[in-house]
């Protein structure tokens, strides 16, 4: 088996554990999410409760089911934002090199740089108020030069291609060779380069919940859960191990997945991960 | 030389004028006004136009934004809404925390980083090479604010080698400063290390693959002296584009690690303000970490042209 298949098979089923366990929390849960139960408080992992119980006697499976919910709505939709807004514009700035669109990424490339995320989700909570849209608006905007700078350097390269030629002398605009010919091409690129952003959207997320601009109680968020359990580690260092495991293991799993695709698709591929 | 960097101050300059309006723009959609917050609900018209006045909160939204802007020029971050004294000192009691922890942060994931990466370019291939990489997979998942509570649990709270938290301030000594920031800036560093050996390691593959170290091996240089010799001082291109960019993630990321070890910097009074909407404190400390992002990046691409004279021609 190739390294590729590999990566994708062992890592796409880390991450289907979590999406699995998130689609499940929809319709069922081992225990109810607000159910408090102050008798049996900070229980170990045993038979009743898999992975043990928080301060309020939550059972904390639950929780992390609950959890991967709004870590990967998050973190989707927040792909989502950037995938929509950003290849439009990587689209219209390699069709038209040197125009509007162009000058608008080159410039807010150089700006979105000197922003990171953590920075845009405080000037919007700072704004807006804490909550999950505006996390998912603060990581959404972070990835929109992301896409838009990947598209824009892809499709210049496409462009330059004997198919696109023939496509122009055929006498068609840019707008449909963009849609037509060369979004097609970019396919495989956006779809590595998103199972990338996915990961990086799942840390962001986990970390503004942990500082209290994610999502806000009593939905449940991994980030959320490892603050609630920073002041009882001592006692009780499972609250912390457990969600965290949970986030190392999506993000682990959604970042083999992402290499394994790359190597599958296309092994020149270059995604950026930074 | 000099008109390269002519041309990088001019763009620095656009980037920081962009960069304030868009932090002015954003903060002023808020609704509300922070002198009718300040004073409650019975406060009488006049006061509230003398506060209005002592914060500079008259006058319309581009004149206050160039009484901003000018007033920053000169160190002049404006009053807290919350505590009426000036922003600048908030600030700049702060910024010796923040500052240091992430200036740490970085020579300690360098210091990982580098060995790390040029151990695994010049074993590729092999088990070494396929454990870095196996340890910077697993680095690049772990979010840093967990991994500082499992260090702390380790460190201060089973071995009692570290304090959990605080700081004692620089006055108590280099030392202790350096103390209660070194599991903070572990916690930064790790992450960030596990990215830059990883770059580390693919651009002195790149390298290694060039005809220069072909006619090095050729006139005799055994592969790890052409590595150390010939590969090594080109491959410092692209990391140092990383250590650049991972610097605002340092800032920015320490802001997280603050709230972890309970440290007064510039994480802990954001945060503060947020809660106590005293904007003026956030668009200040805001402003100050995109300037700080700004001109490192500056600084980096003069630190290019220093070390690779082809650099200099290109914008």
């Amino acid at each position: 088996m190739s390294r590729g298949w590999r990566g994708l098979i062992l890592g796409g089923s880390l991450a289907l554990i979590f999406v699995l366990a998130a689609i499940l929390s929809l319709v069922w849960t081992p225990y109810a999410v607000d159910g408090v139960d102050i008798a049996n408080k900070l229980l170990t992992p045993n038979a009743q409760h898999w992975f043990g119980t928080d301060h309020y006697g939550r059972d904390i499976l639950s929780m992390i089911m609950v959890g991967a919910r709004t870590s990967i709505a998050v973190a989707v939709l927040a792909v989502g934002i950037g995938m929509l807004a950003g290849i439009p514009l990587g689209l219209a700035a390699a069709a038209w090199q040197g125009g509007w669109a162009d000058e608008i990424i080159m410039r807010g490339n150089d700006l979105v740089f000197a922003f990171p995320s953590l920075v845009i989700a405080i000037l919007i909570t700072a704004v807006f108020g804490p909550g999950a849209v505006n996390a998912i608006i603060a990581i959404g905007i972070f990835n929109i030069p992301v896409f838009a700078r990947l598209t824009r350097g892809a499709a210049l390269s496409l462009w330059s291609r004997d198919f696109i030629l023939s496509a122009r002398v055929a006498g068609k605009s840019g707008l449909r060779i963009s849609v037509e010919h060369i979004l097609p091409n970019l396919a495989s690129l956006m779809i590595v380069q998103g199972t990338i952003q996915f990961s990086l959207g799942i840390l962001a997320e986990a970390g503004l919940s942990y500082v209290g601009l994610g999502a806000q109680p009593p939905i449940p968020s991994w980030g959320k859960m490892l603050a609630d359990a920073q002041t009882m580690v001592a006692i009780a260092p499972h609250l912390a191990l457990i969600p965290g495991a949970a986030i190392i293991l999506t993000v682990l799993g959604l970042n083999l997945m992402g290499d394994g695709l790359r190597d599958l698709m296309d092994p020149r591929l270059r995604v950026q991960r930074t | 030389m000099i008109a390269y960097v002519l041309r990088r101050l001019v763009s620095l300059i656009i980037s920081l004028i962009v960069a304030s309006l868009v932090i002015f723009v954003v903060v002023e959609i808020v609704p509300g006004d922070p002198a009718a917050y300040m004073l409650g609900m019975n406060a009488q018209p006049d006061t509230l136009a003398a506060l209005r006045a002592e914060l500079g909160l008259d006058g319309s939204k581009v004149a206050r934004y160039f009484g901003w802007v000018a007033g920053m020029v000169q160190g002049d971050f404006g009053t807290s809404y919350t505590y009426r004294t000036p922003v600048s000192g908030m600030i700049a009691d702060r910024v010796w925390v923040s500052l240091p922890l992430a200036l740490y942060a970085l020579i300690l994931s360098t210091l990982i980083a580098f060995p790390a990466g040029i151990y695994a370019a010049s074993r590729r291939g092999r088990a070494g090479d396929m454990g870095v990489m196996a340890a910077t997979q697993l680095g690049v998942a772990i979010p840093n604010f967990w991994f500082a509570m499992v260090l702390v649990l380790i460190f201060a709270i089973n071995l009692g080698w570290f304090s959990a938290g605080g700081f004692p301030g620089w006055d108590k000594g280099l030392w202790s400063g350096l103390k209660a920031l070194t599991l903070p800036a572990v916690a930064l560093a790790l992450p960030q290390a596990a990215i830059l050996a990883r770059v580390m390691r693919s651009s002195l593959l790149d390298m290694l693959g060039e005809d220069f170290i072909r006619t090095a091996r050729a006139k005799g240089l055994s592969a790890g002296q052409a590595l150390w010799r010939h590969a090594l001082r080109n491959a410092l291109i692209p990391v140092l584009t990383i250590i650049g960019l991972q610097f605002s993630f340092l800032l920015a990321g320490g802001i997280i690690i603050e709230q972890v070890f309970y440290l007064p910097g510039l994480g802990r009074l954001v945060f503060q303000s947020i809660t106590q909407r005293d904007l003026i404190v956030v668009e200040s400390v805001v402003m100050l970490l995109v300037f700080a992002v700004i001109v490192v990046n500056f600084a980096v691409d003069l630190a290019y042209a220093v070390v690779d004279p082809r650099l200099r021609v290109r914008v």
